[in-house]
């Protein structure tokens, strides 16, 4: 192999192979200094920004979610609280494939497919990336057990412990207080992401809806280490989230109660206002339902059967019932027809038991067909004589029925705080030209003045209706808050915390007077010899004011006559009484209105007694020290002689 | 001084004194050890942090540092002259194990690249090829006069390209890379001449077209792509860029300290501790740290150098040259790539990243320097 020329080329291979050497050392030092250069780069000119990306990397701000006002009672009794509980949440990302991850679940915890369509509607439901998903709350012992042995088999699946709203009274609230359930994808939009950060439930109806922005508090935060995976490793900084404002309610949940019990399972509403404050004392629409499984998620089935139930539970009869007033306004009607000047007190009407406009053979019957006589104003709202008010309302005619009857807050919103209620609707001549392209015929001013046709109140609107008998036309909005951590619902307001809705101006008539008049006939209606609700009033420890009506669920042609007997249940008219006692200073007034209970002073107006009853009395049956009227001191007494 | 005395008065008798030391009898050059040694013993201490403090890692890279460092203790017993006898053999049978490969190879992570006997061994032809590669170039070349004329040229040239594009094929772009430097370092030691060169380096751009369009995977050109713009796919491919970018950065000069790297410890870093391990060095002990390091590599680096020109024979020159360049790819590449100065190639960084065959075949390298220092005739040399 090696060639005698070899040894002769020997020398001058070692230098060109050491000059090689030295050129290939240079280059390694050349480039061993881009190296270093580069280092220098990185590590000393972009320190600042590889040290933030790296920062950034590590910490993660994580939103702690602030807990949710408490809601109580006038008397601090719970209403909402928030109860720890575990759920279980998936996160899509972590899963891998997720479907297959709820079949494991449903498998593990032996869930019906039922749970299983639930779980997935949740999991499409809108959500922020790596968000964990719950997907099944309140677990047991029993099935935290089972998730945790099967873990290994449910990738992004963990147990998270959070504070969920729980409402120990169940349905007594459903209507006034609401609910809160998860944000849906429609509400994510509208929220503010940083507020909502971390928070999974929102107020939905009533109270927690309409106080949403005071219940829900202000989010925090916590700085925490997590390693790629996303994995909260340590703490670094927190900032503790502000909780919600406790909210303290006007109504009373004793009163709720009685007024449940006193309505006896019977479809309707009851609302019992005090006068004095606008404080909506109870608030019933029966049937109700438990709000609580709508915290969690309803399942379908448990929903479609409330949804579909003939009874309509979840309807909000207080607030979106819709049902003519009835004879329950003809005490407004007749301040207002005083006030308006067309009669006076003395001003007498002859009932033959019907009434005809001039010129007209219609006969507009009074609902007792043999006629009451003459009557005067008092004597008419104690006989609910129909006559009395037709000649009435055509005197006044449409556009002042309507100016007046919108002062009594027929017609719009009167509330201060509750989501849903509806306006209702007092016609006029424009509305009906808007409506039915029609003019307005005078025979439908009539029956606007027994609180037929056209006109649509709820009870809200009728009971707030009557509260303006009880303060002589002082107006205050009834409301559900009595105050939200010592702050007034007007000082909310005041503060911009909630909607500015100002009541609407006091009722005032030409002479205070004309008031004592409608109060007078609707005391009568109790306590007169021949009172429609003489029977519930003769056994009142106190002087009631009030009066009945009927909301007709069907209309009965002319000369028929309205017979119990051939009318379907269903069909059977709906029972209204407005009332408030004690009369001469009352401390309460409540509208009750029982559905297809027919008779407003033999169906509605017991309820109503008895839910004065338990407002007023005390244990010894006698009204409560605190609303019996000032005993007069001798020297009052000595004067009035 | 007895046994210097000693020493004195014998040394005019005996010509095969100064192989008396232990170290010499063992045929180990001691500088070359006591490198390897350092870089070894650093390279654990790193590993323990790279790997999330995990022992097993450890005492596995300790093992395959004492099986190379064997391995390398053997290869240095052979002559290099019987050595030479053996490259040609040696080529052929690696040639044919790529072959093998190619054909009924053992596949794992998308890339066929191991002979897999099971019970009996698992190893990469490839790895074996780094070795032999430079020493076949540095066989046939030795064989006739510098500068090599063209035919030599391409006749080199063609062995290399033949197990280039066989690991190419596996697909292996990094080891084809080390392979064909490898090859190509003999060529430039053997004193190619300059204008070859330049004209080597012209030829890039066309071939990398060309490569681009024939020869590249998809994921290869993806690594291209990303490397040109790591933004363009943060979550993606891209990923592995810009966290090792922020953790070499992060480290800032003095470092955060051993086992205080955020990036490698809570998993933002990918392959921490095998082929991006310079960036968790980086992060934990800053540029005092790297420069440290490159300062090492660069003394390994000289020795080889020095051992490359003091070598006797032409083949072990050129053999010993191109091993010690080749070395200084890896570090280039690696910490080239890691650092976003290089497009993502495979190229584990010497001695520091976790792995048994790198260690084995790096060492083995050593081994061969050690052989070609350590077998001069000292008669020759007087």
């Amino acid at each position: 192999m090696p060639q005698p020329i070899r040894l002769k080329d020997h020398e001058k291979d070692a230098r060109l192979v050491r000059r090689r050497v030295i050129v290939g050392g240079l280059v390694v030092l050349l480039l061993t200094g881009v190296l270093v250069a580069r280092m220098y780069y990185l590590q000393v000119i972009q320190y600042e920004h590889h040290s933030t990306l790296a920062e950034n990397n590590r910490i993660h701000v994580q939103p702690i979610p602030p807990t949710r006002g408490l809601i109580f009672d006038r008397n601090g009794t719970i209403i909402a609280d928030n109860r720890p509980s575990f759920s279980l949440t998936v996160t899509r990302e972590r899963a891998g494939d997720w479907q297959q991850v709820l079949d494991t679940i449903v498998e593990v915890l032996e869930l019906t497919p039922d749970d299983r369509a639930l779980f997935e509607k949740r999991m499409r439901q809108g959500r922020r990336p790596f968000e964990p998903v719950p997907v099944l709350f309140e677990l047991t012992e029993d099935q935290i057990a089972r998730v945790a042995v099967n873990q290994f088999r449910l990738p992004g699946v963990e147990v998270d412990a959070q504070l969920v709203r729980h409402y120990p009274q169940k349905g007594h609230f459903a209507h006034s207080v609401g609910y809160v359930g998860r944000i849906n994808e429609k509400e994510l939009k509208e929220l503010d992401p940083t507020d909502y950060a971390g928070t999974h439930h929102i107020g939905k109806t009533g109270i927690e809806r309409f106080y949403e922005d005071l219940l829900h508090g202000q989010v925090g935060y916590e700085e925490v280490e997590t390693n790629a995976r996303g994995r909260v490793l340590r703490v670094l900084r927190r900032t503790d989230p502000m909780p919600g404002m406790d909210l303290t309610l006007t109504l009373d949940v004793g009163l709720q109660e009685a007024a449940e019990q006193a309505l006896g399972g019977r479809r309707g509403a009851v609302v019992a206002i005090e006068p004095s404050s606008g404080d909506v004392l109870a608030m019933v629409s029966q049937p109700s339902f438990d709000p609580n499984p709508f915290v969690t998620g309803i399942g379908f089935k448990a929903y479609a059967e409330l949804r579909d139930s003939i009874d309509r539970p979840l309807y909000n009869r207080v607030l979106r019932g819709l049902y003519p007033p009835g004879s329950t306004i003809k005490p407004m009607v007749a301040v207002s027809g005083l006030d308006a000047g067309v009669v006076t007190p003395q001003t007498r009407v002859y009932d033959p038991g019907f009434y005809q406009l001039p010129g007209h053979s219609h006969k507009y019957r009074n609902w007792n067909r043999s006629g009451d006589g003459s009557v005067n104003m008092e004597y008419a709202i104690m006989r609910s004589n129909d006559t009395y008010f037709y000649d009435l309302a055509h005197k006044m005619g449409v556009d002042r029925m309507h100016d007046y009857m919108s002062r009594f807050g027929l017609g719009q919103k009167v509330s201060l705080d509750m989501f849903e209620e509806t306006a209702g609707l007092m016609p006029s001549r424009e509305w009906k030209r808007a409506r039915y392209r029609q003019p307005w015929y005078p025979g439908e001013t009539l029956i606007l003045g027994i609180g037929q046709g056209y006109m649509q109140t709820t009870p809200l609107q009728l009971a707030q209706a009557v509260t303006l008998m009880a303060t002589r036309g002082k107006w205050i909005r009834p409301h559900l808050l009595k105050n939200a951590e010592d702050m007034s619902p007007s000082e909310l307001m005041e503060q911009d915390l909630i909607p500015h809705t100002p009541a609407p101006p006091d009722i005032q008539l030409r002479d205070p007077k004309f008031w004592d008049y409608g109060r007078i006939g609707m005391e009568m209606v109790m306590h007169g010899p021949r009172g429609t609700a003489a029977k519930v009033g003769a056994t009142a420890a106190y002087r009631i004011a009030g009066k009945s009506g009927t909301a007709q669920v069907v209309a009965i042609k002319q000369g028929e006559k309205y017979d119990r007997n051939k009318i379907a249940e269903r069909h059977r008219d709906h029972a209204l009484f407005v009332a408030f006692a004690p009369a001469e200073a009352p401390k309460i007034a409540v509208a009750v209105m029982v559905e297809n209970g027919e008779s407003g002073s033999g169906i509605a107006a017991p309820v109503v007694k008895q839910v004065m009853d338990a407002w007023l009395l005390g244990p010894d049956g006698q009204l409560k020290p605190e609303y019996r009227p000032p005993v007069p001191t001798a020297e009052e007494a000595s004067v009035q002689r | 001084m007895k046994r210097q005395e000693f020493d004195r008065t014998i040394s005019h008798e005996d010509v095969f004194k100064r192989r008396a030391t232990l170290l010499q009898r063992l045929h180990i050059d001691g500088w070359l050890l006591l490198i390897l040694l350092a870089l070894c013993a650093g390279s654990l201490f790193v590993l323990y942090s790279a790997s999330g403090k995990n022992w097993d890692l450890v005492i596995k890279q300790g093992t395959s540092f004492g099986i190379g460092l064997v391995a390398a203790i053997v290869i240095a017993q052979f002559e290099p002259r019987f050595m030479a006898r053996w490259v040609p053999l040696a080529y052929l049978a690696g040639v044919a194990l790529l072959a093998v490969v190619e054909v009924m190879g053992h596949t794992a992570m998308g890339a066929t690249r191991w002979i897999n006997i099971p019970g009996v061994i698992r190893f990469q032809p490839s790895e074996f090829m780094k070795i032999i590669m430079p020493a076949t170039i540095a066989w046939y070349l030795a064989r006739h006069n510098l500068p090599p004329k063209l035919k030599h040229i391409a006749i080199s040239l063609v062995l290399i390209l033949v197990p280039f594009v066989l690991i190419l094929k596996q697909p292996d772009l990094g080891t084809a890379l080390l392979i064909l430097a490898s090859g190509a370092f003999v060529l430039f030691m053997a004193g190619l001449q300059w204008r070859w060169i330049i004209g080597a380096v012209a030829a890039v751009v066309p071939v990398a077209v060309a490569m681009w369009f024939f020869v590249l995977h998809q994921y290869q050109k993806q690594r291209v792509l990303t490397f040109l713009d790591p933004e363009s796919d943060p979550l993606g491919t891209g990923w592995n860029i810009i966290q090792s970018k922020a953790a070499i950065g992060s480290g800032g000069v003095f470092g955060k300290g051993w086992l205080l790297g955020t990036q490698s410890h809570l998993d933002f870093l990918p392959e921490s501790h095998t082929d991006f391990i310079i960036a968790v060095l980086s992060e934990e002990f800053g540029m005092v740290g790297v420069c440290i390091l490159l300062f090492v590599y660069l003394l390994l680096i000289a020795r080889g150098l020095v051992i490359t020109a003091q070598a006797q024979t032409l083949f072990g020159k050129l053999w010993a040259g191109s091993l010690t360049m080749t070395f200084f790819v890896y570090v280039f590449v690696n910490i080239g790539m890691v650092s976003g100065l290089l497009p993502v190639v495979g190229v584990p960084l010497p001695f520091i990243s976790y792995g048994g065959t790198h260690l084995v075949t790096l060492l083995s390298g050593f081994g061969v320097l050690m052989a070609i220092q350590t077998h001069r005739k000292w008669i020759a040399q007087a």
